[in-house]
């Protein structure tokens, strides 16, 4: 049996379901001493002094450290995306000096033999702050005359960017249909299950001395440059593992200021130390994600054809620009036209600062705001012309002849076929038996209305050909890395530099590798999220590992193939060209008796004592990718929900989600992954939101303040797949890690407003909370 | 400072502790037991769930003085009868229940004592006892066949035992 496409159980879980974990804070080698910060109470305030003499005294201090004290050494925290030629970059330290700008910004820290003492001594910090203006509502923020986040930039604004194509005006002026919309994208914790955590431990002394640093990190290797560059610690002395890694979703790419540190304090000390996060800091001070104000204007003709859009966005940057902050809101500009075709399109957005928490990457990074908008507005377009919200997308989609398509955002869609993933949702949806009843409630006036909500989504994944981020100003490329080793027995070792997180790359990695090399699939060992171990590579986000690195892999496994046929004609003296490879075996075509394995052909390799000319011993190869193309998954989904007129509680009744990610490695693995992004995007609709007060407090630092779904909050999902291989790589993949949050936010928020339009609601500000739900049915009018 | 006598995974224990510790802190820090992860500091996430005297609790909203003379399983105990791992760590597995795996162990815990109270949980009692465990990853919707699968599972070996 093939094992691309089959269900295999995951090798990574043994160790998951016994306890018999490597989490970053399980590890604590002999003489660690434990970090805990002060963090800033003020979203806004210039540090007057820190006086630290009190904490020292303390039982089991070892040092006690402000900002002042790391001044020299800690540089500014890296931000790897200058979007435009002046975009405002303030400096960001690692660890506040003179002001602080967002509530939870580390101002001291204590170093303690123990957690409890390092905690405790924070008590005995003494910081006088002056407090500033908190500026704290981004509409405002980029008004004249307002407060101002950064005093010496003169504005809140870090840039605007711009992107035109075709004629907009002419598509606007005279438009039968123009549907002017705001969207609030609300501000979201991405809230991995894993707390953040970092050791560091020294090793030599002097300017000999080595690091290795444990990060419950998405990017060891990113990690390992940027602390290099921000520490002037020389990149060959610092290595970086993240071991086993509790979820990310894009919180964990980033270069925190607390892995900074960790290495300053293992220098300065001399010894390992530890830091593990609590929940309630980690709340404010991970990166939180979303935040945007999106004024869209949606120009069609009356028979229901899209011929122009504009998109006018607010980006909240926080207080900081991070890692890939400014970019995220730019990797949707390229996907509010999602799946439909239009003459024009222009796109504007500004960055603001805020005194919050820095946003960046979470799960789909821009992409799910600009899809929600699209898609808000197509199921307004049909309610505007009075058609199904199917039968509008269907006039505007590109249809799957027309593939591959250029989309007026200048991206080419290689494959697709929206047709028939609608198609398989309506049939496991029963579309038409839930319009039925749908009518049938509305007649009688049930208190409980049923809302039917459709999403048909693309998305851009597989980040990123290297020319196309250079093209956007990144600092980096966007290949990945993958090694393979037959070793002398026959036994298989894989090197990739993706790094997991819970996406079983270990299982998925071996499945590729024993497929492509005709090796038992528990001959393979999967090596990865170790610089020292995977030399090169560039991590995982952007539902770039199957489709970059998984790719990166297959290739090296063709490569180690060459390189086996070349000695397997040799050792058989035979022409290449006559041999054939399967099942792990090279035969002489038509001598089927005559021929190799490949576990004997690396034995050869190895002994090395007969090699064709020029053949170096051991089979062994490395590939590094780069991608030709963005992968783009796309599907359909449909929402049916409950919502209750008098309460306003919504339960979502039936939630079907046809995806098309192309081909299938693991089908177990990518319902998973659609499970979980569907959890998360329905999460963004109905339950989460950071909140600020006036003040630039943020109010959910907790669990218990911040809505996770539970269990008891969410549907069973019906979902299915159709499998239009990707046109742009050997493995026809494509991404699958956002695609569920991507598609899932506007099916449900059509839903509820589908549910409500007969009372005159036109929308629904997320999170769709009870309390709003029943608001907008009161000013609704029709009640 | 307190000292305590507790049964952890049907080893026993003697230590001072300070009266302010954590059970879970004890678990991780001092007895090396780091399969019990933490997730929260309000007793929200359920990662750190273990079963003390055979019903769950949150290990983080536990004192270690209060495990004095009781017993504390931890998923790390789970296997140790010699029959392999447990059929819900081996449902968990089976049905793709765990993705980073950080919530598993608590997830596995809290399963145990609801199945306990409910040998034949439907799908939304199982959704219902397992509201105070958050997961991140999986959307739920594998652990509650998980949860399922190892009951009948559970159901079928007390019938033959």
């Amino acid at each position: 049996m093939t094992e691309i496409g089959r269900a295999r159980l995951r090798t990574e879980d043994t160790r998951l379901v016994t306890g018999r974990t490597r989490w970053t804070d399980n590890l604590t080698p002999a003489g660690t001493l434990h970090v805990a910060y002060l963090r800033s109470p003020h979203a806004h305030a210039r540090i007057d002094n820190v006086d630290v003499e009190a904490a020292k005294d303390r039982p089991n201090v070892v040092a006690v450290l402000s900002g002042k004290d790391f001044a020299e050494e800690q540089g500014a925290l890296p931000c790897a995306w200058q979007v435009t030629e002046d975009m405002k970059l303030p400096a960001h330290p690692p660890m506040a000096v003179d002001e602080v700008r967002y509530a939870g910004e580390p101002v001291a820290c204590v170093v303690a033999r123990d957690r409890y003492s390092a905690v405790d001594a924070l008590e005995d910090i003494d910081v006088d702050y002056t407090p500033l203006p908190p500026v704290v509502d981004m509409e405002r923020a980029v008004q004249d005359g307002a407060d101002l986040v950064h005093s010496d930039m003169g504005t809140n604004a870090s840039y605007t960017w711009v992107f035109e194509q075709g004629d907009l005006d002419a598509a606007m002026r005279d438009a039968p249909v123009l549907l002017e919309r705001r969207f609030v994208q609300q501000r979201l914790i991405p809230t991995a299950m894993e707390p953040r955590a970092v050791l560091c431990e020294p090793d030599g002394s002097g300017p000999n001395m080595d690091f290795t640093l444990y990060s419950a990190t998405q990017i060891p290797h990113i990690l390992r440059l940027m602390l290099a560059v921000v520490t002037e610690i020389p990149e060959h002395r610092i290595r970086v593992i993240a071991p086993d890694v509790g979820g990310g979703f894009g919180s964990k790419l980033q270069v925190y200021g607390e892995e900074v540190l960790a290495l300053l304090l293992a220098r300065r000390l001399g010894r390992p130390v530890k830091w593990t996060e609590s929940r309630s800091e980690g709340n404010m001070a991970v990166h939180h994600g979303r935040d945007q104000i999106q004024k869209v204007t949606l120009a069609a003709d009356r028979d229901g054809l899209v011929k122009g859009l504009k998109v006018e966005l607010l980006a909240d940057m926080g207080a900081y620009l991070m890692l890939v902050t400014p970019g995220v809101p730019l990797l949707g500009a390229f996907m509010f036209p999602g799946i439909y075709k239009m003459d024009a399109y222009s796109f504007t957005c500004t960055g603001v600062f805020t005194n919050k928490t820095p946003t960046d990457a979470y799960r789909g990074a821009g992409r799910p705001e600009a899809t929600f908008a699209i898609e808000r507005l197509m199921d307004d377009l049909a309610d505007e012309l009075g058609v199904d919200p199917l039968e509008v997308r269907r006039r505007n989609w590109i249809r799957h002849e027309e593939f591959p398509y250029e989309s007026i955002a200048g991206l080419t869609y290689d494959t697709g076929n929206y047709e028939a993933a609608t198609e398989k949702a309506l049939a496991l949806f029963e579309y038409d038996k839930l319009r039925a009843e749908q009518s049938d409630r509305r007649d009688r006036r049930d208190p409980v209305q049923l809302g039917i909500g459709v999403s048909t989504y693309t998305e851009m994944c597989g980040l990123a050909p290297s020319r196309v981020l250079g093209s956007l100003s990144y600092g980096a490329g966007g290949w990945e890395h993958a090694s393979v080793r037959v070793l002398p027995s026959g036994k298989v070792e894989v090197v990739t530099g993706s790094s997991a997180h819970g996406q079983g790359h270990e299982t998925a990695w071996a499945q590729i590798a024993s497929d492509r090399l005709g090796v038992p699939f528990e001959d393979v060992k999967v090596l990865h999220g170790d610089t020292a171990v995977s030399p090169k590579g560039m991590d995982t986000y952007g539902s770039r590992s199957l489709a970059v690195g998984g790719v990166a892999l297959f290739r090296a496994c063709d490569k180690v193939v060459e390189k086996a046929r070349a000695i397997a004609a040799h050792l058989l003296e035979a022409s290449e060209d006559d041999l054939e490879f399967g099942g792990g075996r090279f035969s002489v075509r038509g001598v089927e008796a005559a021929g190799l394995t490949i576990q004997e052909i690396t034995q050869a390799a190895f002994a090395a004592h007969d090699l064709p000319d020029g053949v170096e011993p051991s089979l062994d190869s490395d590939v590094t990718h780069d991608p030709e193309n963005f992968s783009f998954p796309h599907g359909t989904h449909l929402c049916a929900v409950e919502v209750d007129t008098e309460t306003g509680f919504t339960r979502i009744r039936k939630y079907v989600a046809v995806d098309d990610v192309g081909t299938v490695v693991n089908p177990m693995i990518v319902e998973g992954q659609v499970h979980g992004g569907l959890a998360q995007g329905i999460a963004q609709a109905l339950y989460e939101e950071a909140v600020y007060d006036a003040d630039g407090n943020l109010t959910t630092t907790t669990m218990a303040d911040y809505l996770l779904p539970s269990a008891a909050d969410l549907p069973s999902f019906t979902t299915d797949r159709t499998e239009t291989p990707a046109a742009g790589n050997p493995l026809g993949v494509k991404g699958v890690g956002e695609a569920g949050t991507i598609a899932s936010t506007p099916a449900v928020v059509n839903a509820i407003v589908d549910a409500l339009r007969p009372f005159g609601v036109r929308d629904v500000p997320m999170p769709c909370t009870p309390e709003r739900v029943w608001t907008a049915l009161r000013e609704g009018g029709a009640l | 400072m307190p000292r305590i006598r507790v049964e952890v995974d049907g080893e026993t224990f003697e230590d001072d502790v300070e009266p302010r510790v954590l059970l879970v802190h004890y678990l991780r820090e001092r007895l090396g037991k780091v399969g019990t992860p933490v997730g929260c500091d309000t007793t929200n996430c359920g990662a750190c769930t273990v079963l003390l005297d055979g019903l769950s609790v949150k290990s983080c909203s536990v004192l270690a003085v209060q495990a004095d003379g009781r017993s504390v399983t931890t998923v790390e105990g789970l296997s140790l009868d010699g029959t392999g791992d447990h059929p819900l760590q081996q449902a968990f597995h089976r049905t793709h229940a765990l993705q980073c795996g950080y919530c598993t162990p608590g997830m596995i815990m809290a399963s145990l004592d609801l199945l306990r109270d409910n040998p034949d949980p439907s799908e939304q009692e199982v959704r219902n006892g397992l509201e105070g465990n958050l997961c991140r990853c999986t959307g739920y919707q594998n652990i509650v066949r998980a949860v399922r699968s190892a009951a009948t599972e559970m159901r079928g070996r007390e019938v033959t035992s």
